[in-house]
């Protein structure tokens, strides 16, 4: 880590650390600052919270959200649950797969798309539904879901 | 004065969006000298008129929908702002069958008011309960939540009056209120569009839970798959406090109770109450061992209240309208109004807030007017990812803890997720399996492994090979499972994956095997 990362990350973990229950909190902060959790943060959140450095890897790792490795630059979380199954996701991973040449659950090649499943949004009646980085979309069939595509590929 | 316009700022909305059509609108405004001011109300639930404009006229409020950007210039030329004829006018929206026809207690502000200001909640009957409530003793409150008939609106369907009883008697220097947002289930969205559409009734819900258990300390842990209810949240508990909803002296008396919002990172199983605990206390959400029980031993060992959202908005009603005015609506020992959320392939879906009692054919076709493909229905699964897949032949069953549990189903968080006739259920029934096996927190073998023996499975039955032995299997793994799982993700998986084999055997290559059965 480059020294005003070490900056940012001390910084977060004056904010938090004394708060009850700290680790999820700082984790989603680190998460917003870099994009990621830095492997060379883990030790540093684990000393500010008198954990060992297993315990956050074991938090870091359990849930879904968290990420080791950067993001792709645009990333496309398409709702794979049973009410956009209803309404034929299924034909939309399809045609996303194909239209931005990745496969569901994998980056790009230049790393600057990614797709990836996600388990609803609570948009259950206006499906197929998808996050794109952090807008919500819905209706993802015919014209809206080409236009997606197009605007993911410019 | 500026004539009001209201535009959702609900998610569901955004997502088809609203965003657009509010700029458009202003500028559409702007140009024709109108002044004019939008109101991001939250969504009234019937998602598939999103966007769902509203204005001001003097006949009241006219809506429009569903609005796209692209309609905007053409709606504002016609007279939209006089709430003038066209093809998307949709008259006053109270009076659509969709709202008329619904009994909205816990959402009866949802869509109407702006969320964000007190002084509209207020007007719309908000803060009644909680000014009740500080009349009354703690022990009455609790009395009154028992009385209303109350049960877990978050699954399991336990008395909420009986939870929170347990915490008031157990003796404690501090204890908490825990709002469970984790909202997983597919099918549903209720929790999110009341924390975005009305966010001081869960507020006030917890503040009324508060003082009656002697919690000073709320925290209301939502999904992360739901970042506009997090904003929202947030924006309401500042203006709560300073609205003296929350903090020192809430509603002007001695009572202290202030709230926080904390964010899950993506795991089903957070949803569980003892793994969210873990979850808040900063560890992996690993489901706990009851006893001990919450209420005895809960979030950082202290007696916790935890509540699905819903069953804590439910308090302010019964804290202004009494016991009784909860009580008579309801069947049986389901009492009151069940916020329902019609989802998947479906005309008119969204939510609607009815009395326990419905039956489900009545949502399906009636209410909810059939699937949106125009294809039939083949199957309606309830209840979740969890909850079983009922067939036409079951749709006499009504809304009712009970009844859904005689039909060997659940009424769960009160999602129904229509399907339509291209369904393939063997697969609907490997999801399930495929489900468990990725959101299984790991803690017991039955859930973690028999969830990827079960797709395992499924995929040779789908493949055609040993059907009859590999369904025998799978039964197998399905009992092994109800019986030997600590919590009801493993425990439960078993009902989507019977149902789907028990009602639609024909999609396992194995009609005459099974229903020769039964
Ligand atoms: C795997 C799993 C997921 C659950 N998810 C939720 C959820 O998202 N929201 C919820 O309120 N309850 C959920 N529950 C039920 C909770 O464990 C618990 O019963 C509920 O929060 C109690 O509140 P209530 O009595 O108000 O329903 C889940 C249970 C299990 C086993
Ligand atoms: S049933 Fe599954 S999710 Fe529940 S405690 Fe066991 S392993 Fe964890």
């Amino acid at each position: 880590m480059r020294d005003e990362e070490i900056a940012t990350l001390q910084a977060i973990l004056a904010d938090q650390a004394a708060r009850p229950g700290a680790l999820l909190p700082i984790l989603h902060q680190v998460q917003h600052a870099f994009g990621f959790i830095p492997k060379d943060a883990v030790p540093q959140i684990a000393l500010a919270l008198n954990l060992t450095r297993a315990e956050v890897h074991g938090v870091v790792t359990f849930y879904a959200d968290f990420r080791q490795t950067p993001p792709a630059r645009k990333v496309i979380k398409l709702c794979r649950a049973e009410a956009c199954q209803a309404r034929d996701s299924d034909a939309t991973a399809a045609r996303l797969e194909q239209g931005l040449g990745v496969t569901l659950g994998a980056a790009s090649a230049d790393g600057s798309l990614a797709l990836e499943p996600i388990y609803c949004l609570g948009l259950c009646a206006s499906g197929p539904a998808a996050l794109v980085n952090e807008t919500p979309v819905a209706r993802l069939t015919g014209e809206r879901l080409e236009r997606l595509i197009a605007e993911a590929l410019a | 004065m500026s004539q009001r316009v209201y535009i959702p700022c609900d998610m569901a909305a955004v997502a088809v969006g609203a965003d657009q059509v509010a700029s458009a609108i202003t500028l559409a405004a702007h140009g024709l000298g109108r002044d004019i001011e939008i109101v991001r109300n939250g969504s009234r639930g019937a998602f598939e008129l999103e966007t769902l404009v509203e204005v001001d006229t003097p006949q009241g409020r006219i809506g429009y929908g569903p609005v796209d950007p692209s309609d905007v210039a053409g709606l504002v030329a016609a007279g939209l702002l006089d709430g003038a004829e066209h093809r998307l006018r949709l008259g006053s929206p109270d009076a659509l069958p969709f709202f008329r026809r619904q009994t909205r207690l816990t959402f009866a502000r949802a869509g109407l008011i702006d969320p964000l200001s007190l002084a509209d909640y207020r007007a719309h009957g908000g803060l009644a309960g909680i000014e009740a409530a500080t009349t009354l003793t703690p022990t009455q409150v609790v009395d009154l939540i028992k009385q209303s008939g109350l049960r877990g609106r978050g699954g399991a369907g336990f008395p909420t009056g009986l939870k929170w009883d347990t915490v008031a008697k157990a003796a404690a220097p501090q204890k908490y209120v825990v709002c469970n947002a984790d909202e997983g289930d597919s099918g549903t969205f209720a929790d999110r569009l009341l924390m975005e559409a009305d966010p001081f009734t869960l507020i006030e819900g917890m503040a009324i839970c508060g003082y009656a258990v002697g919690a000073s300390l709320g925290f209301i842990y939502v999904r992360s798959e739901y970042p506009f209810a997090i904003r929202m949240l947030n924006r309401a508990l500042e203006i709560a406090r300073s609205g003296g909803l929350l903090g020192a002296s809430v509603a002007g008396t001695r009572f202290a109770f202030d709230i926080e919002v904390r964010v899950g990172a993506g795991a089903y199983v957070c949803g569980e109450e003892t793994a969210l605990l873990e979850s808040l206390e900063g560890k992996r959400g690993q489901v706990r061992a009851k006893p001990p029980l919450p209420a005895h031993k809960g979030l950082f060992g202290q007696p916790t209240v935890i509540n699905n959202v819903l069953s804590l908005a439910a308090a302010p009603y019964i804290l202004a309208n009494g016991a009784d005015a909860y009580r008579d609506f309801g069947v049986g020992r389901s009492r009151g109004t069940m916020p329902i959320q019609l989802a998947g392939d479906i005309a008119n879906g969204g939510l609607f807030e009815t009395p326990f009692g419905v039956t489900l054919g009545d949502l399906v076709d009636d209410i909810g007017g059939g699937t949106l493909s125009g294809r039939a229905v083949r199957a309606v699964q309830v209840g979740g990812p969890l909850g079983a897949y009922f067939p036409r032949e079951l749709f006499d069953t009504p809304f009712d803890y009970e009844a859904f549990t005689e039909r060997g189903g659940l009424i769960g968080h009160g999602g129904v997720v229509v399907f339509n006739d291209r369904v393939d259920m063997a697969r609907q029934a490997r999801f399930a399996m495929e489900f468990c096996a990725i959101e299984s927190c790991g803690k017991c073998t039955p859930c973690r492994i028999g969830s990827t023996r079960g797709v395992e499975t499924l995929d040779r039955i789908i493949a055609g090979q040993d059907r009859a032995a590999n369904l025998a299997v799978l039964e197998d793994l399905c009992e092994t499972m109800k019986f030997g799982s600590l919590c009801a993700l493993g425990g439960f998986t078993p009902y989507p994956v019977m149902s789907a084999l028990t009602h639609f055997p024909e999609d396992f290559g194995a009609q005459a095997s099974i229903k020769a059965a039964e």
